[in-house]
């Protein structure tokens, strides 16, 4: 949207970002907003728009944001000149002008010893091609999302057999053992999220599919068209991952029956609202107690080499309480579904080592960096 | 607010029924109106600036009720919204303001010598009196649709202006962006500040886009006369003291208002204002004087009376919190103010107030000597 009766200079409008570290702030100059600011994708988003919840959150407490959202498919296209810097910078060198990502949804090993971890759990998000991301969609296009996945959903079978519950019309003690269960989406309060317009019509079409068994849950419309969740208790995280790609293969399936599919290209993998999900889209990770590393100097380090990520146990927007910690790989973009997973595997694995290591009061070595892409 | 709903015609592909926001859990003055007719009506216009129907009734869709007040559930995003949308904004308008017609003229008296009173208040019972209003400068867009850039002309603007007063007005700017946390905490525990936009009526209007680019706030040098500036309307302007002496707060007022208005129309930027409407703001509620007059007032006996609610509609006066529009009262201290915008002058309103608050000391007086005040019960004014 234009706001013609003032400002014809871009000048004018620059957003004051000297107080902001976000993605956005440091690749948006004055230049490409000049270049941007009145373009338009097809269904009318704007920069302006793209960047509002980056001008709106100057920094996080404990990530650095990305800062700005996409509106629909199209934006990944048009603005491709600030989100292909920003895209570089979140996904450590990807450069979606010359890189491929792979895609790759077939598992291998993968046990925790369960006296350190205490549930698994992997996450992605898919958006259904032809209709707005969570930014931009109207009511009807959110709607229409909403029919589209959970009919598709009535067609799961066998263990993947569920129910779908619309925020609307849940109890409020239906909702809020679903969020102590770690299973419901948060009402939106962040600021990320409200600021770029994720919130708009609150509960409308908003709700979530899980299966009988509770470890296996589709978010719908969030902060994505659905976001894909497979979890258990403990430490079989091949399990897990098994009944993800299975899952994840068959919602695929369900939908292109009646003519949808998903958004993905071969440039940026499966698109998202966020440019930080793009790719794999996904979140491989434990809720892992480790009383000793965590206070070891050296295990912000040691994660970094691991290319794992600790959050609060509430997700995000959360610190630690305690020893207990959700440790997650960093990367989305650029190396496949496998290889995330068994990164975390690996990093997991690596990690419960040294607090045995250290339970014994034996010596821990922070281990060499985890290569990059392969090239 | 500008992004969410610009894709205007794309939505018009999908149908009405489609579009039309649930509105069942709902109770504020939007959802009373708004009908799939209306809806059909109006969806498909749009303001010389951009703005559409979407736009004005977000806040009202993301907001389904407050806890303490019925709220409008909707906002204009420049002058003409109250054209363009009038089949919506008629009703409310007239919902809120006691039946307020659409051909109704609205009177504008700023001349504080046609108070009477109001400078005999008890202190031991009236701990401050504040006078606000709001005023919009034309040829810009409000605070839930514009731009960066007519935000900052906007400050600029009222920096100049402000900055030109002096007497018993001089003072200074102190932009937000620049402000320590140590004085911005002091002028929010003064009640001079305003808030950070938590409140979800303001943010999903839009109106927090880009804080605190532009937004700051202007006062004099005794405290006692301050600006907002782009806020929730472009400039608030607010009159105000300890104790009970609200005819000095409102002389003060008056004087200082048709100062500034004297500045801004030199540089040809008036007010937005018209005959029907009064001073145009962004929420309905605000139109005509756009004056919030009231004091913080000591009712602890009269407050917990199963006439209070009774006594304060009759005098056609609001209670609030201490805290402002979302708050609760705290230790019997109440924030009274006249419940009335539009239809009655600021010196009429004000007249109000000043009588109204008079007469409920004397009860709270009565109380504390355990007689009744059954015959002190006013009628309806």
């Amino acid at each position: 949207m234009s706001f013609p009766n003032t400002t014809k200079a871009p000048r004018a409008d620059f957003p004051d970002l000297r107080k902001h570290n976000n993605c956005m702030a440091s690749a948006l100059t004055p230049g490409i907003y000049a270049r941007l600011r009145d373009k338009t994708t097809p269904n009318n988003w704007t920069l302006d728009q793209c960047i509002q919840t980056g001008v709106d959150n100057p920094g996080h407490p404990f990530i650095k944001t990305v800062g700005m959202v996409a509106g629909d498919e199209e934006t990944y296209e048009v603005f491709a000149e600030l989100f292909d810097p920003v895209i570089k910078d979140r996904h450590n060198g990807y450069d979606p002008r010359t890189m491929k990502h792979p895609t790759d949804l077939d598992i291998t090993s993968g046990f925790f010893d369960e006296r350190y971890v205490l549930s698994s759990r992997v996450r992605t998000g898919r958006s259904i091609r032809g209709l707005s991301l969570p930014p931009a969609c109207t009511r009807s296009e959110r709607r229409e999302v909403e029919r589209v996945v959970v009919t598709a959903l009535a067609g799961l079978k066998g263990d993947l057999t569920g129910r779908y519950y619309s925020l609307g019309d849940m109890s409020e003690r239906e909702q809020q053992q679903l969020i102590d269960e770690h299973f419901l989406f948060d009402k939106p309060v962040s600021p990320l999220l409200t600021a770029a317009g994720m919130a708009r019509d609150w509960p409308d079409a908003r709700g979530i599919w899980h299966n009988n068994e509770k470890n296996f849950l589709i978010w719908i419309n969030e902060e994505d068209h659905t976001r894909v969740i497979s979890m258990e208790k403990g430490g079989n995280m091949k399990r897990v991952f098994e009944r993800f790609c299975r899952g994840l293969k068959q919602v695929e399936r369900l939908i292109q029956e009646r003519g949808w599919e998903f958004m993905w290209n071969e440039r940026l993998g499966y698109i998202l609202t966020c440019p930080s999900n793009l790719g794999t889209g996904l979140r491989a990770g434990v809720h892992i107690r480790l009383p000793l590393l965590s206070k070891d100097a050296r295990f912000k380090k040691i994660l970094d080499n691991l290319r794992l990520q600790k959050r609060g146990t509430g997700g995000v927007d959360t610190a630690a309480t305690g020893d207990t910690f959700d440790i997650s790989n960093l990367d989305r973009l650029g190396k496949s579904e496998v290889e995330l997973v068994q990164l975390v595997i690996d990093g997991v694995n690596y990690l419960i080592e040294c607090e045995k290591r250290l339970e014994r009061g034996q010596d821990i070595k922070i281990p060499s960096p985890v290569p990059q892409f392969r090239k | 607010m500008p992004f969410g709903n610009t894709h205007n015609n794309f939505k018009l592909n999908y149908k009405v029924e489609e579009e039309f926001p649930d509105l069942s859990k709902h109770n504020n003055h939007m959802a009373k109106v708004l009908s799939k007719e209306v809806y059909g009506k109006l969806r498909d216009k749009q303001t010389p600036s951009g703005y559409t129907l979407d736009d004005v009734i977000q806040t009202g869709v993301d907001n389904p009720g407050h806890p303490f007040i019925m709220t409008v559930g909707c906002v204009a995003g420049d002058e003409e919204s109250y054209e363009v949308f009038k089949d919506l904004l008629d009703p409310v308008i007239s919902d809120r303001h006691g039946g307020y017609k659409p051909t109704d003229k609205h009177k504008t008296d700023l001349n504080h010598e046609n108070l009477k009173g109001g400078d005999d208040l008890d202190p031991n019972y009236v701990l401050s009196s504040r006078v606000r209003t709001g005023r919009s400068i034309k040829g810009f867009t409000l605070p839930p649709h514009n731009s960066r850039g007519e935000r900052r002309i906007i400050e600029r603007l009222s920096i100049e202006a402000l900055n030109s007063l002096d007497g018993e007005f001089k003072g200074k700017y102190y932009p937000l962006k620049t402000m320590t946390d140590a004085e911005q905490e002091q002028l929010i525990a003064d009640h001079f500040l305003f808030d950070k936009p938590v409140s979800p009526l303001l943010t999903c209007a839009g109106m927090a886009r880009d804080w605190p680019d532009g937004r700051g706030i202007w006062h004099n040098e005794n405290k006692t006369f301050l600006v907002w500036v782009n806020e929730e309307d472009h400039l608030r302007v607010i009159s105000m003291q300890k104790g009970g002496n609200m005819r000095e707060v409102f002389r003060r007022f008056c004087v200082g208002l048709q100062k500034i208005e004297e500045i801004f129309k030199k540089h040809d930027h008036g007010f937005m204002w018209n005959e029907h409407l009064g001073y145009i703001l962004t929420c309905p509620s605000n139109l005509g004087t756009g004056l919030r007059g009231g004091v913080h007032v000591k009712l602890p006996k009269l407050s917990t009376h199963p006439k209070f609610e009774e006594i304060l509609t009759r005098l056609r006066l609001q209670k609030r919190g201490t805290g402002g529009v979302d708050t609760a009262s705290v230790g019997g201290v109440f924030d009274i103010s006249n419940a009335d915008r539009l239809g009655s002058s600021e010196v009429e309103q004000v007249q109000l107030v000043v009588d109204g608050v008079k007469l409920m000391v004397e009860m709270e007086k009565k109380l504390e000597k355990g007689e009744s005040i059954d015959s002190m019960i006013p009628a309806q004014k």
